[in-house]
């Protein structure tokens, strides 16, 4: 699978005392809506059943998910 | 009396309704946009533009399924054709 | 006025017979961060915004409507043919003794809907910073029922669902810029 781009990874601190394994890293998501602040005019739109089909109208809008379980989290 | 509610398995139905659902959707987003962008004229011209092909395709499933639209901004056939189902959430 | 249209924003196709995830997607039907109140929250905000951003809450509340609909369609999907023994085991227990099948405005934890879910400020900045908030936690909520769930035609809505979060936060954020922009000085994208 794909790295989702938008993902970040931290590695929380780990006590000597927690009582469950540790689990590797922990992640989330900053979605590409934190990078604009006002969307440009003439961005490159998707055809009207590939907008519908990612909920949105302009590709550069457009941010993926990928399921923590898929991802064997 | 023509039948006019969609079938189990009918990919008409399901096709021309996901069309719908295609162009109604860049409308929603061109409406929202052009809400923070009233200056912009291409895509208000492109608002308008699929404002036309909306309402050709609209007719076209509402004369197939039935009206879309109650209160008056869609024709009903005998029985009244709005209340029959299926309503959205059963397909 | 509003006027109802008959269909979906978008398909949803629910394909597992899993009514344990119908409990978890109340969450969004009914939540503090669900779509009910997104509706309430921008189309009440609407009525003491400056008038330049009026539209914007409008349109995005009368959207969260739709949506509402897209999740009420997954719950009821998801219940409609299940047994009294599945709700059961489904942690539906509880619902079951207070509703059968009747969708309720609750949580995941069945807390019912309250308005103090909701505010409304009078101070636009107040206001749409509270909504930006809630397209994001709302983004969070559908992150995590993606989680949930193996059924990729559930997925499919969810991300669907997800990505408007983000749109809508767009536009708040810009909505931001448009009541912060200087009355004498000229709008420039």
């Amino acid at each position: 699978m794909k790295p989702n781009p938008e993902e970040r990874v931290y590695v929380p601190f780990r006590g000597p005392f927690d009582p469950c394994p540790p689990l590797p890293y922990r992640t989330y998501v900053v979605p590409v809506n934190q990078y604009i602040v006002f969307q440009p005019v003439d961005l490159p739109q998707f055809s009207p059943a590939e907008a519908l089909r990612h909920g949105t109208l302009w590709p550069a809008l457009y941010s993926p998910y990928y399921s923590r379980k898929q991802k064997g989290e | 009396m023509e039948e006019v509610r969609p079938k189990p398995g009918d990919h008409r139905y399901y096709e021309l309704l996901e069309q719908l659902q295609a162009i109604d959707f860049v409308l929603v987003e061109l409406n929202l946009y052009l809400n923070t962008h009233p200056d912009d004229l291409k895509s208000i011209e492109q608002y308008n533009k699929m404002a036309q092909e909306r309402m050709i395709l609209a007719k076209q499933f509402q004369e197939l399924y039935g009206p879309l639209m109650n209160f008056g901004h869609a024709y009903s056939r005998y029985p009244f054709q709005w209340s029959e189902s299926p309503w959205p959430w059963q397909v | 006025m509003w006027v109802y249209e008959k269909k979906l924003q978008y398909p949803v196709r629910v394909s597992k017979c899993d009514p344990m995830m119908a409990k978890f997607l109340i969450e969004q039907y009914g939540g503090a961060d669900g779509e009910l109140a997104a509706a309430l929250r921008y189309l009440n905000q609407r009525y003491t915004i400056p008038d330049k951003v009026i539209g914007v809450l409008n349109d995005i509340g009368t959207e969260e409507f739709a949506h509402l609909e897209m999740i009420a369609t997954m719950v009821y999907k998801l219940t409609k043919d299940a047994t009294v023994e599945q709700m059961k085991a489904a942690g539906l227990g509880a619902h079951y003794a207070n509703h059968d099948k009747a969708l309720y405005y609750e949580n995941a934890g069945g807390v019912p809907w309250t308005a103090s879910y909701i505010q409304a400020k009078g101070d636009p900045i107040a206001d749409l910073y509270e909504d930006i908030a809630a397209e994001e936690k709302a983004r969070a909520t559908y992150q995590w029922l993606i989680d949930m769930t193996d059924d990729v035609d559930l997925q499919d809505s969810l991300k669907f669902l997800r990505e408007r979060e983000i749109i809508h936060a767009i536009r708040f954020r810009e909505a931001v810029e448009i009541i912060k922009e200087d009355r004498a000085a000229k709008k420039i994208f």
